[in-house]
């Protein structure tokens, strides 16, 4: 998800109108425990005495629990959250704990979604840099005021270090939980002092992250590892195709079944309700249904990309202009044409969606999930259960990635998850689980996207004209992120190419909205999975054509000082990795792209084996402003890398004739393997800038990097994705 | 139909269906869930288990055909290997989101018991049916090392 507002501005409408976000928000103690890592991470609700914020609980057992406000699915807002807060409150590390906050807006809203909670765009450093530091610093000034008034001492006497209050004149000193009882009848301050970076002394560090250690012993509670008392667990026949719905169905070999309890229609499918996973699956197996195809897309994937190839050849909505490309093109001395298609891509991540839901004592209901977007979740819970928003307690869990799959503008799985509790008459507690094959045949893909470039250089090998057109969909229309679609133009479909960090005078983008049954979605790093490919690949065949080195053509056309730190990272990386040029018999392919307000460049070695790709070894610099937790960001531009590469050399997900999806689990919609992942070495640029993301932007330029060294290596750039499919043809 | 199974050590006895795939009983029945449902076939490795001492895919080990024999899963996990690649772990920072590391545990635990010392190809083949979607795999291998190193192999 891309944030459009910009995070700074929008931060400070968000704090205005928030009120009391930053102070003096207790929480209320009674369900505190909300997340399996509570259990895991320890945090007793009954310790709790001081709970000066909504982000910070600390007990008389001296731990300090900070409130998560962001999904933890591997990107290491836990972390990285936590570390914001315990350096300002000068806890020590091994006292501080994290658990998921609740779902409540007006408290975690995110400031880059407008104030909605919700997880995406790497947004979540970026959107919590100040408002985590000013409450660890505000609970910092209490427990100080609490420890000042105790020993009969100022305030201004009084040191804090690693998790110790001392007052050195007096030879006092003391732990937090002793002040804790105090510190929560004082008022916090309104401006708490945040320090000054040179102070930091976890900011810039790679502390160990708090969920290592239950991710190395099963201890780590998932969604599907809630298990409630008297609860069946339900699978769903989806759809046979996108569009289709339930005509008639035939349950009476899935109700011999042992174990099943139940079998309801719901709006998207059928449901199989049995007191254990293994019954449920046995009993779907067993279901014959008849769909309704009548609105249903029967046409195969090439047939949609076709369309969308036809649509390239004229403009679309305009996202960017200058110059006059026509007359630029038309005088060019040499030019470039080129078509890509970039596949539907499935996420899959390595826990299938799912969904526990329970009626509560209250009359409301308590869930369970893995929510990315606890604005919508909530309510939509709460619609199909007859429910005021509040009444749903939503329990938001550690989940098995996400890369987009989660953050559903619809909120379809918990809509689903609401109607299979509702229709088997919303007392009885269900856990609905999506099989592989459910969650690779379900939809919500990356968009089947197509673009069209044409590029001119004059004699001189100046690149002096242009011009790019999209084709794909709108996973925004119709969604509660409808107002981003503006003019005829979805911003997550043009997103990297409505500008360029290349000088080109006369430049034109536009794009086209082609929509279908076929749902879509975000997925990790979004729009730029398919602009960073294209922009970066296109730029690289101009520049080989003009007789220009790929790093030193790129320096000289970022001329826009907005593209200085891109500029950087790609000085850098070239430094690391010792330029382009490569052993014999192999290549390098650089690419460089900014996304969410990031910057990374990659090099990739790459040889030809068996005619696909071998990626031996990528070289990345990363410019994410302050860095956090460079650790974390090492890893996170680690995993960008081979989430990309395994996409772009393996992975479409197509539609047979007829329009059923033609692959069903990671035997025919492979997954990188260790086997293929390459070294990485990566480099992060020293920064005071404000933090940004890095959740995302290490995904974009993997792909052109390794496919400008394609070019080398084969001759030609592979401009119908996945690789596999255009190499091996 | 009941069967007895021995679980970390202990004799457990479920009442389940034959076909019951492993995986099932270890999760619904005796509340194991560090062991993980992925696939369901085999392909990815999340529900790796130890069948007396090899890697076994309990997604696709009926039960019938483990009664009777011992069954580690990563809650059970322990001994020297266990603790190098724990301490390797923490030494990395390894996971991610977590859910496919048991499955890159017990894999690895057993190439050590076998392999003490791996290189990086013996890690590659060994860990090869381990999926790891948010590609960990840079640190799994160098984690992995470290604990072969460790227990001085």
């Amino acid at each position: 998800m891309a944030p459009y507002d910009t995070p700074l501005a929008s931060r400070r409408s968000f704090l205005a109108g928030a009120g009391g976000l930053v102070i003096a928000v207790a929480l209320p103690l009674a369900g505190r425990a909300q997340s399996g890592a509570a259990a895991v991470l320890g945090g007793k609700a009954a310790e709790t005495v001081y709970a000066p914020n909504a982000f910070i609980r600390i007990g008389t057992d001296n731990l300090v629990t900070v409130l998560i406000k962001h999904i933890e699915f591997g990107q290491g807002p836990f972390t990285g959250l936590a570390t914001l807060v315990a350096d300002e409150l000068d806890a020590d590390w091994s006292q501080i704990r994290a658990e998921h906050a609740p779902a409540n807006a007006a408290l975690y809203g995110n400031a880059a979604f407008g104030g909605m909670q919700g997880t995406g765009g790497s947004t979540a450093i970026a959107a919590s840099f100040m408002v985590m530091r000013q409450a660890g610093a505000a609970a910092r000034a209490m427990l100080v005021a609490a420890a000042a008034k105790a020993w009969g001492v100022p305030a201004s006497g009084i040191t804090v270090s690693k998790g110790v209050i001392s007052h050195p004149a007096s030879g006092r000193s003391g732990k937090f939980g002793e002040f804790a009882e105090a510190a929560s009848a004082l008022t916090p301050p309104e401006n708490p002092i945040l320090k000054t970076p040179d102070k930091f002394v976890y900011i810039g560090k790679s502390i160990p992250k708090l969920d290592t250690g239950m991710k190395s012993t099963g201890e780590a509670i998932f969604t599907l590892d809630v298990y409630r008392e008297g609860m069946q667990t339900v699978v769903v026949e989806h759809p046979s195709k996108f569009g289709a719905i339930v005509a008639s169905f035939d349950d009476a070999a899935t109700r011999a079944v042992p174990g099943v309890v139940d079998v309801k229609k719901i709006s998207d499918g059928v449901a199989v309700y049995a007191r254990n996973s293994y019954a449920a699956l046995k009993g779907r197996k067993a279901l014959k249904v008849t769909w309704g195809e009548g609105g249903a897309e029967t046409r195969s994937s090439d047939a949609i990309a076709q369309e969308r190839m036809e649509r390239v050849k004229q403009r679309g909505a305009v996202a960017g202009q200058q110059g006059d490309v026509d007359a630029a093109l038309g005088s060019a001395m040499t030019t470039l044409e080129a078509e890509y298609v970039f596949p539907y891509l499935a996420h899959a991540p390595m826990e299938p969606l799912d969904v526990v839901i329970e009626r509560s004592a209250d009359g409301g209901v308590e869930v369970w999930m893995g929510s990315q977007i606890q604005s919508g979740d909530q309510p939509v819970i709460a619609s199909v259960c007859g429910l005021e928003p509040t009444r749903v307690k939503l329990n938001t869990m550690l989940a098995g990635g996400s890369f987009g799959r989660r953050a559903q503008p619809t909120s379809h799985i918990a809509r689903e998850a609401a109607e299979i509790f509702m229709a088997a008459g919303g007392q009885t507690p269900v856990k609905l689980m999506w099989t592989r094959e459910d969650d690779i045949r379900g939809g919500y893909y990356r968009p089947l996207t197509v673009h069209r470039l044409r590029g001119g250089l004059n004699e001189a090998g100046e690149i002096v004209a242009w011009e790019q057109v999209i084709a794909g969909q709108s996973f925004l229309a119709g969604s509660p992120f409808e107002g981003m679609v503006q003019n005829g133009l979805d911003p997550t479909m043009v997103e990297g190419a409505a500008s360029i960090p290349y000088h080109v005078p006369n430049f034109h983008c536009s794009a086209h909205i082609v929509n279908c049954p076929v749902t879509t979605l975000w997925w990790r790093s979004v729009g730029h999975t398919h602009t960073g490919y294209a922009v970066e690949t296109f730029i690289d065949e101009l520049l080989e054509k003009a007789g220009k080195d790929p790093v030193e053509g790129r320096l000289a056309l970022m001329t826009d000082p907005k593209d200085a730190r891109l500029a950087g990272v790609l000085r850098r990386v070239s430094e690391i990795a010792g330029g382009v040029s490569a052993p014999a018999g192999r290549a390098r392919g650089v690419a460089a792209v900014e996304s969410f307000n990031s910057f990374v460049a990659q090099i990739a070695e790459v040889s030809m084996q068996n005619g696909l790709p071998r990626v031996h070894k990528v070289w990345c610099a990363v410019d994410c402003g302050v860095a956090v937790n460079p650790e974390v960001i090492r890893a996170q531009m680690e995993g960008g890398i081979g989430y990309g590469l395994g996409a772009i050399l393996f992975n479409e997900l197509t539609l047979g004739e007829g329009g059923g999806v033609t692959q069903s689990n990671f035997h025919d919609y492979r997954s990188l393997r260790i086997s293929e992942m390459p070294d990485v070495e990566v480099d992060i640029i020293a920064s005071s800038e404000p933090p940004t993301g890095v959740g995302e932007p290490g995904v974009p330029p993997i792909g052109p990097a390794v496919a400008n060294a394609v070019r080398r290596l084969a001759g030609k750039t592979p401009r119908r994705l996945p690789m596999i499919k255009e190499l091996q043809a | 139909m009941k069967f007895t199974l021995g679980v970390n050590g202990e004799q457990r006895t479920v009442d389940v269906e034959p076909d019951t795939p492993l995986l099932w009983v270890l999760r619904d029945e005796l509340r194991l869930t560090g062991t993980k449902f992925g696939c369901g076939v085999a392909q990815c490795g999340a529900c790796t288990v130890h069948l007396n001492g090899m890697p076994r895919r309990s997604c696709v080990t009926p039960v019938e055909s483990a009664a009777g024999q011992q069954i580690t899963t990563i809650e059970g996990l322990k001994g020297p290997e266990a603790d190098a690649l724990r301490a390797a772990w923490a030494k990395f920072d390894t996971p991610q989101c977590g859910y496919c590391q048991s499955g890159q545990i017990m894999t690895a635990a057993a190439l050590l018991a076998f392999t003490p010392k791996p290189a990086d190809e013996d890690i590659d083949n060994a860990l090869a049916g381990n999926i790891c979607r948010c590609a960990t795999y840079v640190r799994i291998r160098k984690a992995v090392k470290a604990a072969g190193e460790a227990l001085g192999g």
